[in-house]
């Protein structure tokens, strides 16, 4: 009875440690999909959008100007931000706001890019904490899911 | 002659009955094989890069910038030490640790230094643009050994806590320099002011 028991417990730890060990591949190496939240990238991404990244991109080093990806946050390592990619190594970038009249520019130093979110009023991106590392990158989001199934979604998961 | 010719057909039906079964067993041989393949590949593999991302792997270290710690003999040896992914899983490392991150300015690159200094202490610098820098929260200040000799954060300074890889904790290879790495801080590198007083 015993053995019984013990022998279903640990097919149960091994199912759930193969199944944990095979999401954490697909999670880390090829996508997945991820809830945004805040108003920053209005009015692309909503509040509270659901989307699809993918992280090949970044593996193979193929992230364009004008993609929008997901990155750890330089100050908070533990959250994640969303924005654009406006500039990439080398590139020139004005970093004002457009009510000043001189304008300041400056250059992405190696291995960094610069990110800014479309809502340009409501966003804290790299026009407040400089460029960010590219090593801080974890996916492109190529898909987003309209706002009447992302509803359903949210539904279904709070039942 | 009916009946022969029946007997026959019977036969020979009887005989290709032989040998479809047989081939069903060869080929079902091999089909099992097959499934078993790869019913170890999907378990085997996964579990094995999960491991090596979140657990430990192993790394050769290269370069000079943290002798005499790491690689004291140049190129003639180069250390293998095991780099401990699961301790920095929630970001926590401590002043003194070894660590292993991305470089700053080369994603493809890891490097492995020392944390000198955390989030808001201030550092006095070696070879840096200002002479004293506060530590940006959730960046840390990492320096390697050798100074002089060393990219670290004298030449792009605080690297954010994201760019963490893992913490280095023991060396593994030759075998006469099997020790586990202490976490100290060089006596000439203490910090000027730490947020913690």
């Amino acid at each position: 009875m015993l053995r019984g028991v013990l022998g279903k417990t640990f097919r149960l730890v091994g199912y759930t440690i193969q199944y944990g060990c095979i999401a954490h591949c697909a999670f880390e190496y090829v996508g997945g999909v991820v809830m945004c939240s805040g108003p920053s990238m209005e009015p692309t991404i909503q509040n509270s959008d659901v989307v699809f990244a993918e992280n090949l991109s970044r593996h193979f080093y193929g992230i364009q100007r004008g993609d929008i990806v997901i990155a750890k946050s330089p100050s908070d390592p533990k959250s994640n931000i969303c924005k654009r990619v406006i500039g990439l190594e080398g590139d020139k970038i004005l970093t004002n706001s457009p009510s000043d009249f001189f304008k300041s520019h400056s250059y992405v130093p190696t291995g960094h890019v610069w990110l800014e979110g479309d809502n340009l009023q409501n966003s804290t991106d790299s026009r407040y904490y400089g460029p960010i590392p590219y090593g801080l990158i974890r996916g492109r989001i190529f898909f987003k899911i309209l706002k009447r199934f992302s509803k359903v979604l949210i539904w279904l998961s709070e039942a | 002659m009916v009946a022969s010719a029946l007997y026959l057909t019977n036969g020979a039906h009887q005989y290709g009955y032989e040998c479809l079964t047989g081939m069903a067993q060869s080929k079902g041989w091999v089909r099992r094989y097959f499934k078993a393949f790869c019913k170890g590949f999907f378990v085997a593999v996964p579990v094995a890069v999960t491991f090596l991302d979140r657990v430990a792997c192993v790394a050769r270290v290269e370069g000079a910038s943290m002798q005499p710690s790491l690689n004291p003999g140049g190129s003639q040896s180069s250390d293998v030490v095991l780099l401990n992914h699961w301790k920095v899983r929630n970001f926590e490392v401590q002043r003194g640790d070894i660590v292993s991150l991305v470089s700053p300015k080369n994603p493809e690159q890891k490097i492995i230094k020392r944390v000198i200094a955390l989030e808001g202490d201030i550092v006095k610098t070696m070879g840096h643009k200002n002479r004293y820098v506060k530590v940006p929260r959730g960046h840390i200040w990492v320096e390697g050994d050798h100074h002089g000799h060393s990219f670290d954060s004298n030449s792009f300074g605080p690297v954010s806590l994201g760019l963490l890889h893992a913490h280095a904790t023991h060396i593994l290879w030759p075998p006469e320099r099997w020790q586990k790495l202490e976490s100290v801080l060089p006596p000439e590198r203490l910090l000027v002011q730490s947020e913690a007083e």
